[in-house]
């Protein structure tokens, strides 16, 4: 009797991971999905926050993709190990501070050692030749493979008719000719296969799963950076740029402004980590400051957050500041004018 | 009440759902845990986590902002 052979997928949420793990899952292969959290997934998160997303769907992709696949998930928490591949990216990055390749590098390793650990025969993932311009081209498939130690146990059932094959193919453990060749950016062949498998409401592709794909997010990480004089961060800081306006109106501090009911109140479970602000005369943000900041800088902020609170065009705004050493004080202050907030302090 | 509780408050998903799957590796079947916990999404995350994992989901309770799920550990199957 044939052994039952086990294949790690690599479940991203999207429709490229779901469509790999059931081509391979429908050749009897016993497939369980595997989907690393890095902390710049989109996922989630920023749903949750905002109040303006309440209609927006909060499931998690991945855990959807696995409920349609009938497999098992596991999430790992990569935060950590993470930074090194988000600070030294060996492969430099891509358009932002996105480093694809050495993101597919790394997590590809990282599967190689749960089914080294875990008794699985080999790892599938979504990729597809040209799909992606750092990390998906014919180029840079060997190198995924090769560097991130899985070599001819990885498999890409989506485009493994344009590679030679894999020791799952050599083995007989899956049947090539069920395979596919897919190849280029076209979607047109994903979207047909996912029709025939019935497949519909799947994750739209819409950028990436990564905020390190999206600009702004990716100039407010330089920034703080640049502020701590070093590329270092942690979960928090990188929760945080998910959130709110972020200005930096002097070199030394940086202002966090809730934009709405619910950012503010994902910003109020920070208010001991740093020195912050709020309207009491009229509904207003909460604002937290990030950095060392004087009297002085402090009245700056106030009139700032006034600016952005329904006081804006009182003649006096009220305020609490609750410094960091637990100091509270109220302020009075004018609320800034518009053309008094420099372009270059939005980040 | 359940055998073992988890404080998830503040973390937003996936987080409360990653710690939750630490800690159920660390039960045994039988074993029942309540996962504490602020992030709306965690309603429904954890019982799509505990549904593709084998376990159960045997009650959701909301207070304001606190969300308390129970969890059923079962033989993961």
């Amino acid at each position: 009797m044939n052994k039952t052979r086990k294949a790690a997928a690599l479940i991203s949420g999207g429709l490229d991971s779901l469509l790999a793990a059931k081509v391979i899952l429908d050749q009897g292969i016993h497939v369980e999905g595997i989907n690393f959290f890095t902390g710049f997934c989109v996922e989630g998160h920023t749903h949750a926050i905002r109040k303006k997303d309440k209609a927006k769907p909060k499931r998690n992709n991945a855990l959807w993709v696995a409920e349609q696949l009938g497999i098992k998930l596991h999430i790992i928490d990569i935060i950590e190990e993470y930074k090194d591949v988000v600070i030294n990216p060996k492969h430099g990055y891509g358009s932002n501070l996105n480093p694809c390749l050495d993101c597919k590098i790394f997590m590809v390793h990282k599967a190689k050692e749960w089914i080294q650990e875990h008794g699985f025969d080999f790892i599938v993932t979504g990729e597809v030749i040209g799909q992606r311009p750092k990390s998906q081209r014919k180029d840079t498939m060997p190198v995924i493979a090769r560097e991130s130690g899985a070599d001819e146990l990885l498999l890409r059932p989506l485009c493994a008719k344009n590679l030679p094959p894999s020791k799952p193919e050599l083995e007989g453990w899956v049947d090539r000719n069920k395979l596919h060749g897919f190849g280029g950016r076209t979607r047109k062949p994903q979207m047909a296969l996912a029709a025939q498998f019935g497949l519909r409401d799947y994750a739209q592709p819409a950028g990436g799963c990564c905020f390190l794909t999206d600009r702004q997010y990716s100039q407010k990480l330089a920034d703080l950076w640049k502020a701590r004089g070093s590329r270092r961060y942690e979960l928090d800081d990188i929760m945080l740029l998910k959130v709110g306006r972020h200005l930096r109106p002097r070199p030394h501090f940086k202002m966090i402004i809730g934009r709405e009911d619910g950012e503010n109140k994902f910003l109020h479970g920070y208010r001991k980590q740093y020195t912050h602000l709020f309207t009491r005369s009229h509904k207003g943000p909460l604002v937290l400051i990030d950095g060392e900041v004087t009297q002085e800088d402090i009245d700056l902020a106030a009139q700032i957050a006034a600016r952005f609170s329904q006081g804006r065009n009182a003649a006096k705004v009220e305020l609490e500041v609750q410094w960091l050493q637990g100091d509270r004080q109220t302020l009075s202050v004018v609320p800034i004018a518009v053309e008094a907030i420099e372009k270059d302090w939005y980040l | 009440v359940s055998d073992y509780e988890l404080d998830a408050r503040r973390m937003l998903c996936p987080m409360p759902v990653i710690r939750t799957q630490d800690k159920v590796e660390q039960l045994k079947p039988g074993d029942t845990l309540c996962v504490v916990c602020t992030d709306p999404g965690a309603v429904h995350d954890i019982p799509a986590w505990c549904r593709v994992n084998g376990h159960q989901v045997t009650d959701i309770q909301q207070h304001e902002e606190e969300i308390r799920i129970s969890v059923l550990v079962c033989d993961g199957q």
